[in-house]
């Protein structure tokens, strides 16, 4: 059933882990007892209707979120037990995150929203824009970093969204639901600049999605329902 | 960590998308900066008026009035009542070893005539030692000897106000005029004095010898009596000691028994000062303090503009800390809003108030005071003003879920 990887290699490692919310008086199961590995270099597609707990588990691999039980590491690193402030430093090196509704600053250019994650992480300016730079020009933007998000397309803003994931040269892509708000032509170009991403640079993508047709630009397809998850299937090339 | 630049950058950023909302907070910061500034300056320029009006008064004084009189009922004021005579102020020169120079002074109003002109001024009869006392100088010629007093000379000197309006550009030392029908030489000009604290100009006024007032000008109504004695005391610490030393000697003179009253006051020009400088400070402190409320209500101002913009801006939070904000980068981002917007208002604040200080300071004729202190306190104080109210909104900001954050609309 999973893919056949190093252990050694394991990326992102969840065992066992469980997340509950407090509703009301519900308490609600978003995750129930999930374990999963990710390997360096996978491209997982991760589908599953709304409520099924795809989110959550996005936000606990991402370190938005921490498990109720359970333990998550990330890069050989356990970060269940870690702070605000030091998830906030994994997020900043490790993960990149890639969004529906693209999360951009506004009246910020494209440029200054490139470098943002790099602002963070204390570089200096010079290094900041000419980082920015290359992965504006790797997402195929070069010439547009003066733009602001009300002046790009849904497609450039998302490849924005994408440079900054990539910026920092974290090894792990979060989408969720990367295309959700693009026609299905950008929508195909997201996509495949992901897979070249995870081709050619190597970065581990793991993307959120309903759509059959996105899901099937992964190499490992996981289906979840009821915070569980009910497949996990390599998909054929 | 986020570089203090680059959150500089970001503030002045945020502050530009909303500048409309900006500028009227700024307003309230202008406002009250202005306001302090303006209250310290004038309550500073207040206080230098006094301070000036006593040094220009000399200092370590006393004055020693003769008793009062009634008359029908009607009290007729201090120094109505001849009480004090010539023997008592050479009494207190000799006895008190605080006193270190007395002054008899005996006053009155009379025409004075040169030629074609005449003019109506105060003539004070007195000693050469009103001039050391007070520390006023000659302009032309020379004051009193004790020879002069000795034998009631006919000489005065003169006022500025006064040989100007007798005068003119003629040089009057040496010239007679008539006080009272009575010729006296002109002896010479004191250097001009200004105007009092009351407005009084205290240059109309001729001075004669002491001897000469009491037996040619007002004899008949005080036959060697004075109305006042001007005491100056061997140093500031010394006043009280001179006060006692002189009510002790005049009481014996007068024959005073214990419990019955002085027929003489005396009064400490320099506790008045003092109490006019208190009470200026007291002004100063209480205009000040009403301005600060402003700079509160500015203060307000920003807390208020800074809550809302962190709830307008909560996605733009949601994506920075997404992206590896740590607590601390949010807080200073939004408490260097805050400042940046303070510490603007505050310097636009003291350009203001100090330009309005300076205006009313000479509108006022007060002397004009830039007060350095008022300026760094201003500054300092919108500082803390910015980081104490924004740091509330900073704190709410920093503390948000990220996961929350991200999907609000």
């Amino acid at each position: 059933m999973t893919a056949p990887v190093d252990a050694t290699s394991h990326l992102i490692n969840l065992r066992t882990v469980s997340k509950e919310y407090a509703m009301g008086d519900n308490r609600i199961r978003a995750l129930d007892d999930v374990s999963l590995t990710i390997a360096r270099g996978e491209f997982v597609s991760v589908m599953g209707p709304s409520g099924s707990g795809k989110s959550t588990l996005m936000n606990i691999i991402g370190c938005l979120d921490t498990p109720s039980a359970g333990s998550y590491r990330l890069d050989g690193q356990d970060v269940g037990r870690l702070g605000r402030d030091e998830l906030a430093r994994i997020r900043n090196r490790t993960i990149g995150f890639v969004f529906q509704g693209f999360n951009l600053l506004a009246r910020t250019s494209a440029l200054e929203n490139v470098a943002l994650p790099l602002l963070y992480s204390g570089s200096r300016a010079e290094e900041r824009y000419s980082r920015a730079r290359e992965a504006l020009a790797t997402v195929g933007l070069a010439d547009r970093e003066h733009h602001h998000p009300n002046q790009l397309s849904g497609g450039q803003q998302q490849r924005v969204t994408i440079a900054r994931a990539i910026v920092n040269q974290a090894p792990v892509i979060l989408a969720d639901e990367p295309t959700g708000n693009l026609d299905s032509a950008t929508g195909i170009e997201i996509m495949n600049l992901f897979v070249r991403l995870n081709r050619e640079a190597g970065i581990t993508v793991i993307v959120v999605t309903h759509e059959r047709e996105i899901a099937q630009y992964g190499r490992r397809l996981i289906k979840f329902r009821d915070g569980r998850i009910v497949s996990d299937a390599e998909l054929a090339p | 960590m986020i570089s203090p630049a680059s959150t500089l950058t970001i503030a002045l950023r945020a502050l530009r998308a909303n500048k409309m909302r900006s500028s009227l907070t700024m307003l309230g910061i202008i406002i009250g900066v202005a306001a302090v500034i303006a209250m310290l300056s004038i309550g500073a320029a207040a206080r230098q008026r006094i301070a000036d009006e006593i040094n220009s008064m000399g200092s370590n004084l006393l004055i020693v009035f003769s008793g009062s009189t009634s008359s029908g009922g009607a009290r007729m004021g201090t120094g109505t009542d001849p009480t004090i005579s010539l023997e008592d102020v050479e009494a207190m020169l000799r006895e008190c070893p605080s006193v270190l120079d007395a002054a008899p002074m005996h006053s009155g109003s009379a025409q004075i005539v040169y030629g074609n002109r005449n003019w109506s001024t105060g003539i004070i009869g007195t000693t050469a030692s009103v001039l050391h006392i007070n520390a006023w100088e000659m302009l032309h010629g020379r004051a009193f000897t004790p020879q002069d007093e000795r034998y009631s000379a006919k000489v005065c000197l003169l006022g500025m106000t006064v040989a100007d309006e007798l005068f003119g550009a003629i040089d009057p030392v040496g010239r007679i005029v008539r006080i009272k029908h009575v010729p006296f030489r002109v002896l010479g000009v004191l250097k001009p004095k200004g105007q009092s604290m009351t407005g009084q100009d205290q240059d109309d006024v001729v001075y004669v010898p002491i001897t000469t007032a009491q037996r040619k000008l007002f004899g008949g109504t005080l036959p060697g009596m004075v109305r006042f004695v001007m005491v100056k005391a061997t140093g500031l610490h010394a006043l009280d000691q001179a006060e006692q030393e002189i009510v002790a000697l005049l009481r014996h003179r007068h024959r005073i028994g214990p419990g019955q009253t002085d027929d003489f006051t005396v009064r400490n020009l320099t506790q008045m000062m003092q109490i006019a400088i208190t009470l200026a400070n007291i002004m100063t402190i209480l205009l000040g303090a009403i301005a600060s409320i402003s700079l509160l209500v500015g203060g307000i101002g920003i807390l208020n503009l800074m809550l809302v913009s962190v709830t307008e801006r909560t996605r733009e939070i949601g994506i920075r800390i997404a992206v590896g904000a740590k607590t601390w980068d949010i807080r200073l981002q939004f408490i260097m809003e805050a400042m940046t917007l303070s510490l603007i208002g505050g310097l636009i604040g003291i350009v203001l108030g100090q330009a309005g200080s300076i205006g009313l300071c000479m509108a006022a004729g007060l002397p004009v005071h830039v007060s350095a202190a008022g300026i760094a306190l201003s500054f300092g104080f919108s500082a803390a003003v910015g980081i104490f109210f924004g740091y509330y909104p900073a704190h709410k900001a920093s503390l948000l879920n990220p996961i929350d954050a991200l999907r609000y609309e």
